[in-house]
């Protein structure tokens, strides 16, 4: 498959480096706003930018994302204006891969065939949908293949074996290993699962893993890099994003550079 | 003949399925395990049987309206009184089943949402019953209108946690019930009160709830000789519809009709009538199981609004979406005003407040009893009893 992901997690390995993913909510505070962001992570040199659909009822988020999809959602926004906004970053040359995470309905009314055109076209790298199992995954797995777009797993802690073999067949791109179980939401510790659940996921894939869910500091992007390929972190960036600015209607202007510098700190 | 059972992915036709976090699915897969190993088994079912008759009163009466069967001046209208079953409403049969598959789980805390809070009040009963922690999610709105119940739960020692994110009601008090689980999955058993959500709820909900049609059909015919022209009842989630409407469901002759909540009017987010497809409903994916939903053109889920909070609900249960589709079932609605005055109606016909859910199919029944024969018969779910409304009710009627 030809993509961006699998490009740059295997130049990332000749280097012998970690990943960083950074995660925001599309829409929040507003989408130049989020395109500008994405420009700033782009030259914070993330590995990969997750870019959140808001969701009206995301069950798998705690409050800050939670709030977050909230604040997107003042005016509505279709998946369609995400796309844009991500053609727009590839207008002006940034490369660096993109996916989109989602719950499974917005890309459903979307339309699964329309959507996979469209994120092609846009130059988005792949999909991440949150309540999508892989007993539910084939159809949309076949249907992003076609286009070479990838779809993510997400392997839990409580994921059986047999489980996270079903998890591995249907992936591309990498496989997002959440940390603990629970909702999304930012923790001072990784726990201890997280490293028995990577080390038992690499049994059933050679792609890259990258843990998810609660890091949201140097130190533990540090202590992930030493046994996962890539630190996902979400909530820490979305929180520092709410604090910076409290009224989504009117946000200062050094935002996006503030929001760059909290990032660049999160790298060891 | 059809069994009308889900296939081995929880799938009626198109509708069900599973689509939750990765996190949530083995907890599913055991349940669904532990559920199939007591749908067959003798013990569990005369367990669930017993406590079914002696802590909940069962079976419940068919009752014949006669008076508001002469009134409307058509169909024979008999009312199954589920409003007579231990705390109020049909929601006790599958909150009685369910904790027992918990105990046989061995889960000692078990979490709900509610609504109109004849769950919450339910769960929390059984609870009680076996000595189970018990927490109860319910959107804030909810607790409002329904304050009786939320005293009910807390005097039988349920912990009752308020949910303020979207519009304040069930839906957002089954994500939050989600997001408890999700987080617990180890200690906690997830009492789902309607016939919703990833499989095998769904399939669990309905079949704990059949006791309901299994009763009424050799009810009926016991009474009348014959089985029934027509069965009617409320659908917010659809347990108390699908367990009516389940047992007949291959007896061909009889008609089988639901009755969503039409509320104050058909644009999107006046109503919660998910079949109402001008008004915003349309298959989709949400809380675990793919199934009508009313939602905007960008797959965000509507607000809905329903004078019943049991109703009030975005999505319904898939085996009403696979019956809605096969054309087994039909599907109305009942406006707010529709259901406010069939609860006086009722009140005052046959001496029976019904709840402001179970309303909406009497009000239903104003249509429909016209249209039959004196000769033809109408089973009508009287799916709970409608002292928890009463405030909510005096007030209204006060500022109308
Ligand atoms: C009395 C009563 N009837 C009906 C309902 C609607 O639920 P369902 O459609 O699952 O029967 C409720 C829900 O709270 C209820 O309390």
């Amino acid at each position: 498959m030809n993509n961006r992901i699998i490009e740059k997690f295997s130049r990332l390995k000749s280097d012998g480096r970690g990943g960083f993913i950074p995660f925001i909510v599309a829409g929040d505070p507003d989408l130049q706003t989020t395109k500008s962001l994405i420009i700033e992570l782009c030259k914070a040199d993330a590995t990969v930018i997750e870019l959140g659909v808001p969701f009206s009822d995301p069950v798998a988020d705690g409050v800050t994302i939670q709030t977050s999809a909230e604040r997107a959602l003042r005016k509505p926004i279709a998946v369609r204006d995400i796309l844009e906004i991500v053609a727009d970053v590839r207008v002006e040359g940034f490369e660096t891969p993109i996916i989109l995470f989602s719950y499974f309905n917005p890309i459903l009314q979307f339309g699964l065939k329309e959507f996979a055109e469209k994120a092609k076209a846009t130059g988005v790298d792949g999909c991440l949908i949150t309540d999508l199992v892989p007993e539910e995954a084939e159809e949309f797995r076949a249907i992003l293949a076609e286009k070479e777009l990838c779809l993510i797993m997400l392997a839990a802690p409580t994921s059986s074996d047999e489980r996270l073999q079903k998890i591995c067949d249907k992936a591309s791109g990498f496989v997002y290993a959440v940390s603990r179980a629970g909702v999304t939401g930012a923790r001072t510790e990784t726990s201890s699962d997280a490293k028995v659940l990577v080390s038992r996921i690499r049994k059933f894939t050679g792609l890259p893993i990258a843990l998810g869910f609660g890091i949201s500091n140097a130190s533990q992007v540090e202590e992930t890099w030493k046994f996962a390929d890539a630190a996902v972190v979400g909530s820490a960036i979305v929180a520092e994003m709410i604090k910076s600015s409290p009224n989504p209607d009117s946000v200062e202007e050094d935002f996006v550079e503030k929001i760059g510098d909290f990032v660049k700190k999160l790298l060891p | 003949m059809n069994n009308y059972q889900p296939n081995e992915r929880g799938y009626w036709g198109e509708f069900g399925g599973r689509f939750v976090p990765e996190t949530l699915m083995f907890p599913l897969e055991e349940l669904t395990e532990m559920y199939f190993s007591v749908r067959d088994d003798a013990d569990f079912q005369a367990q669930f049987l017993q406590l079914l008759k002696d802590f909940s009163g069962r079976p419940t009466p068919l009752f014949h309206a006669q008076r508001l069967s002469e009134k409307l001046g058509g169909a024979q209208i008999y009312l199954k009184r589920e409003d007579l079953g231990h705390t109020g409403s049909h929601k006790i049969n599958n909150a009685i089943g369910q904790v027992l598959l918990a105990r046989k789980m061995g889960k000692k805390r078990v979490i709900a949402e509610t609504g109109a809070g004849q769950h919450g009040v339910a769960t929390a009963t059984v609870c009680a019953l076996f000595g189970l922690e018990c927490v109860v999610y319910m959107g804030t709105e909810d607790m409002r209108r329904q304050a009786l119940n939320v005293f009910r739960m807390r005097l039988l020692g349920a912990e009752v946690r308020g949910v303020d994110s979207g519009s304040k009601t069930l839906k957002d008090a089954i994500n939050e019930a989600l997001r408890d689980w999700v987080t617990n999955v180890d200690s906690t058993y997830y009492l789902l009160g309607s016939a919703l959500g990833p499989h095998p709820y769904p399939l669990m909900v309905r079949d704990f709830q059949s006791v309901i049609g299994r009763e009424a059909r050799e009810q009926i015919i016991e009474k009348t000789g014959s089985l029934p022209d027509c069965l009617v009842a409320c659908v917010g989630g659809g347990s108390n519809a699908i367990g009516l409407f389940h047992p007949f469901l291959n007896d061909e002759s009889v008609r089988m009709i639901g009755v969503e909540a039409g509320g104050k009017g058909n644009v999107l987010g006046e109503h919660a009538a998910r079949f109402n497809e001008q008004g915003g409903g349309k298959i989709g994916v949400l809380q675990g199981t793919k199934s009508y939903l009313l939602q905007d053109t960008n797959g965000q889920i509507a607000l809905t609004h329903s004078v019943s909070a049991g109703l009030d609900y975005a999505s319904i249960g898939p085996e009403h979406s696979f019956l809605h589709s096969i054309k087994r079932a039909e599907y109305v609605s009942a406006s707010d005003n529709e259901a406010l005055d069939a609860f006086q109606i009722l009140s005052q016909t046959e001496g029976i407040i019904p709840a402001l859910e179970s309303s909406h199919a009497i009000a239903y029944l104003q249509k429909l009893a016209p249209e039959l024969s004196p000769a033809q018969t109408i089973i009508c779910n009287l799916s709970g009893r409608g002292d928890k409304d009463v405030n909510q009710v005096q007030e209204m009627l006060l500022t109308k």
